[in-house]
């Protein structure tokens, strides 16, 4: 009965969700949409589509393994190849939602090192291997006059009185309440650390009592350059690489302030049952190889998860003049005061947080 | 006579001969499996993809068999402990194998979900063992606390005797801010993690607050509709219409336009002077946009069935009452207003419902203080993934619009309600 009833529900969610790949495709490859895929279709889609002759549909969602789980669990598999965080990876591996994938497959870095040397420590995993490195940070219109000093810290952030105004902040405690933390003068070697005490919660929610008629919370990745350009808020918290592209291709003078930096990783992954399990395997490692990850990195600012691809980052597409190592999320100038997201603590924590940061937002 | 006599006697008959009676009751027969074969159709489809999802929804708010299919072993030991006493070495060992079976079948993740929905923090807790469970050895007791000291906790042992079980009352528990534990029955949830009841009062809130605004607008209008003459009635029952007909979404894009603090509204009140440039009004991302939003999108459904109502009141009551006395006021409410009553039933009933399932339209522009039950729902089914909690906040919901539809039977009578 129960095994009925999941069916019959996963198939009623899985119709719910948007789903174009009806459309006939030989890989359908599912990403955050914006200047992020853009990025991505012309660093993998373009030049994997012209080598094997094959076709790509190409589509966006939100994040989160709602999709998968329901495609999976209906045994109505529509996407082949996701763009996922690293959380959501080690969540859906372990609920046995993707296919596993052999390392072996990854072509080596130029000089020969293989791929498993090659790949930065932490992005290689059962069921996913990274692509990019990025980061949440804050960011500024700095076109817009006003009386203050540059912001540099993230505790200017929470800083009301000498920074008055709107901030934005994604509606999500993961990420909110780590800033918090920082800006409440906890070192970020200790973040999760003190997250994990019913101490340090309280006391990153109090941190965030200080500023919270002031939040305007966004969901999208692409709301925090709108709500800058619009002036609807003077902060926001944001993605790093949406800020840059806002800045250097669509001529926003955005200013990001790295301190106490987030960084995560995306990887690729494959839902069990994927009809074009070859296909997206090939495409995984085509994608993934030294070339195509450091041909990313002058789309968007994200760093690449292989050292060899780090070593070969160019120049910014639009603007030959800039040099995109320097805005990466661990370029040495950045990453001085940065912090990993512990996948681990948020799957262990993000439902009671969750509910935890929505009581917070009802009160 | 003779002959009248036998002709009464014996079955009258069609022209082929067969008894009338069941000439007829054949020709009824058929004339039932046609109505039933067309209804067929719908029935199916109904049952298909209404009555049968529902029921499956429900279901799972109160059954959950995801721990116990996947650890048998432990499962039974779990039964027959009392969820006092200190957990023994067999309790250990059979966890121990179920571990190891789990995380060779990838299936630990599952496990580990369900119990960390009942003891946060314990997702890891399994997972980690789980990766470690071949190499332990005898005593299982020792060998597991070692690997992580949890699982010394007795609280850990009681989450996973409640997730064992497959009928569970849980879900229901923690969809009312309450928590369903091993050995003390239902005890209230944290203070800080209770959201749903609140969020409950709030959507009856808000629905009620939406259908009287619909009401206080909607009655004029209707009125305004039922008795102008018919070419200026016609245009005004097209601008009723023609909102009604554009896309949900487009219609709370454009109140986000209007309202949001660089929006029309408020450039307008600093032009005009009213407010100040660096003190706009918040009209949107609030409880005041989801009002708005949802109050012009649901107006139409209260016009409507009201309209449908005072179109058929003779306008001769009226005259009647002024003619006996009546000022115009006492003849409106005396006379006219009564009569409007199954259109009000219809109405705020129609409008109350949608608006207690509401889901896009407070998810765009509710903020933090306009969300309603509904978005909770969204949330539990696409990102927590905790389908039986969703289940179980849907469930409520339903019980409560049944309730109001009983309440309202009894109050004010369900056949008296017109919906067109």
């Amino acid at each position: 009965m129960s095994r009925l009833t999941k069916k019959i529900i996963a198939i009623a969610s899985a119709s719910a969700f948007v789903s174009s790949a009806a459309i006939a495709a030989d890989l359908t490859v599912v990403s955050w949409g914006g200047a992020y895929t853009k990025s991505q279709v012309e660093a993998y889609h373009k030049p994997w589509m012209a080598k094997t002759g094959k076709s790509i549909v190409s589509e966006d969602y939100g994040g989160g393994i709602a999709e998968i789980k329901a495609q999976v669990e209906s045994g109505n598999v529509t996407w082949d190849i996701v763009d996922v965080e690293l959380s959501d990876a080690i969540r859906a591996c372990d609920e046995g939602l993707l296919e596993q994938i052999d390392h072996s497959i990854l072509p080596p870095a130029p000089d020969g090192t293989p791929a498993t040397e090659d790949f930065l420590p932490g992005t290689l995993h059962d069921c996913a291997v990274a692509n990019i490195v990025w980061s949440s940070v804050y960011a500024y219109d700095s076109s817009k006059t006003r009386n203050w000093n540059k912001p540099t810290k993230m505790a200017d952030f929470f800083n009301t009185k000498a920074y008055p105004g709107k901030r934005g902040m994604r509606k999500s405690p993961k990420v909110t309440l780590e800033f918090a933390l920082i800006a409440d003068g906890v070192p970020v070697s200790q973040v999760y650390d003190v997250l994990g005490t019913e101490e340090g919660v309280a006391r990153a929610f109090a941190k965030l009592d200080t500023i919270k008629d002031d939040i305007v919370w966004w969901e999208a990745g692409a709301q925090p350059p709108q709500l800058l350009a619009d002036g609807e808020v003077v902060f926001s918290t944001a993605w790093n690489g949406r800020v840059f592209n806002a800045k250097n291709a669509e001529g926003q003078s955005f200013e990001m302030v790295w301190d106490g930096q987030i960084y995560d990783l995306d990887l690729w992954v494959i839902p069990k049952g994927s009809k074009n399990k070859e296909a997206a395997l090939d495409f995984l490692a085509f994608s993934t190889a030294t070339e195509q990850l450091a041909a990313q990195a002058s789309w968007i600012s994200y760093g690449p998860a292989r050292a060899s691809s780090v070593a070969r980052i160019g120049t910014f597409h639009a603007d030959p003049s800039i040099k995109m190592a320097s805005h990466m999320p661990t370029a040495p100038a950045n990453f001085k005061n940065a912090l990993q997201n512990d996948f681990e603590f948020w799957a262990d924590n993000a439902d009671q947080l969750n509910e935890r940061f929505n009581a917070w937002l009802a009160k | 006579m003779v002959d009248s006599q036998t002709v009464q006697l014996e079955p009258i008959t069609a022209a082929d001969g067969t008894p009338l009676k069941k000439k007829l009751a054949q020709a009824l027969f058929r004339s039932r499996v046609r109505a039933v074969s067309l209804v067929l159709p719908l029935f199916a489809f109904v049952m298909a993809s209404f009555v049968i999802p529902i029921i499956a929804l429900m279901w799972q708010g109160v059954y959950n068999d995801t721990f116990s299919s996947y650890t048998p072993n432990l499962t039974e030991k779990l039964k027959v402990w009392d969820g006092m006493s200190q957990p023994d070495e067999a309790m250990y060992a059979a966890l121990v194998v179920d571990l190891e079976t789990a995380r060779a079948d990838r299936t630990i993740g599952r496990i580990a979900t369900r119990v960390n929905q009942e003891y946060p923090g314990t997702r890891s807790l399994f997972t980690s063992t789980a990766r470690k469970a071949k190499k332990l050895k005898a005593p299982f007791k020792d060998s597991v606390i070692k690997t992580n000291k949890k699982w010394d906790n007795i609280e850990v042992w009681r989450a996973m005797k409640i997730t064992s079980q497959d009928l569970t009352p849980a879900f229901y528990a923690t969809a009312l801010d309450g928590r369903y534990t091993a050995n003390q029955g239902f005890v209230s949830q944290d203070e800080n993690r209770q959201i749903y009841v609140q969020l409950f009062w709030r959507t009856m809130m808000i629905s009620g607050t939406v259908m009287g605004l619909c009401l206080l607008l909607g009655y004029p209008v209707a009125y305004l509709l039922a008795t102008l003459p018919l070419r200026t009635s016609n245009l005004l029952m097209i601008m009723v219409l023609l909102p009604f007909w554009t896309s949900l979404l487009v219609r709370t894009t454009a109140w986000i336009a209007l309202l949001q603090s660089q929006g029309v509204i408020n450039d307008l009140l600093v032009y005009v002077g009213i407010t100040a440039d660096d003190a706009r009004f918040s009209l949107i991302y609030n409880m005041t946009g989801t009002i708005v939003a949802m109050t012009h999108i649901l107006l139409p459904f209260m016009i409507l069935p009201l309209y449908s109502v005072m179109k058929t009141i003779p306008p001769s009551y009226m005259r009647a009452a002024r003619s006996l006395g009546a000022t115009p006021t006492k003849a409106f409410i005396k006379v006219y207003m009564p009569q409007t009553i199954p259109g009000i039933g219809a109405g705020g009933l129609l409008v109350f419902i949608l608006a207690i399932g509401y889901y896009i339209t407070p998810a765009l522009v509710g903020g933090q203080d306009g969300q309603l039950i509904s978005n909770m729902i969204a949330y539990h089914m696409q990102k927590s993934l905790n389908w039986s909690l969703a289940a179980a906040l849907g469930g409520i919901l339903l019980a409560g619009v049944l309730l109001l539809y009983w309440a309202y039977d009894r109050v004010i009578g369900i056949d008296n309600m017109k919906l067109g």
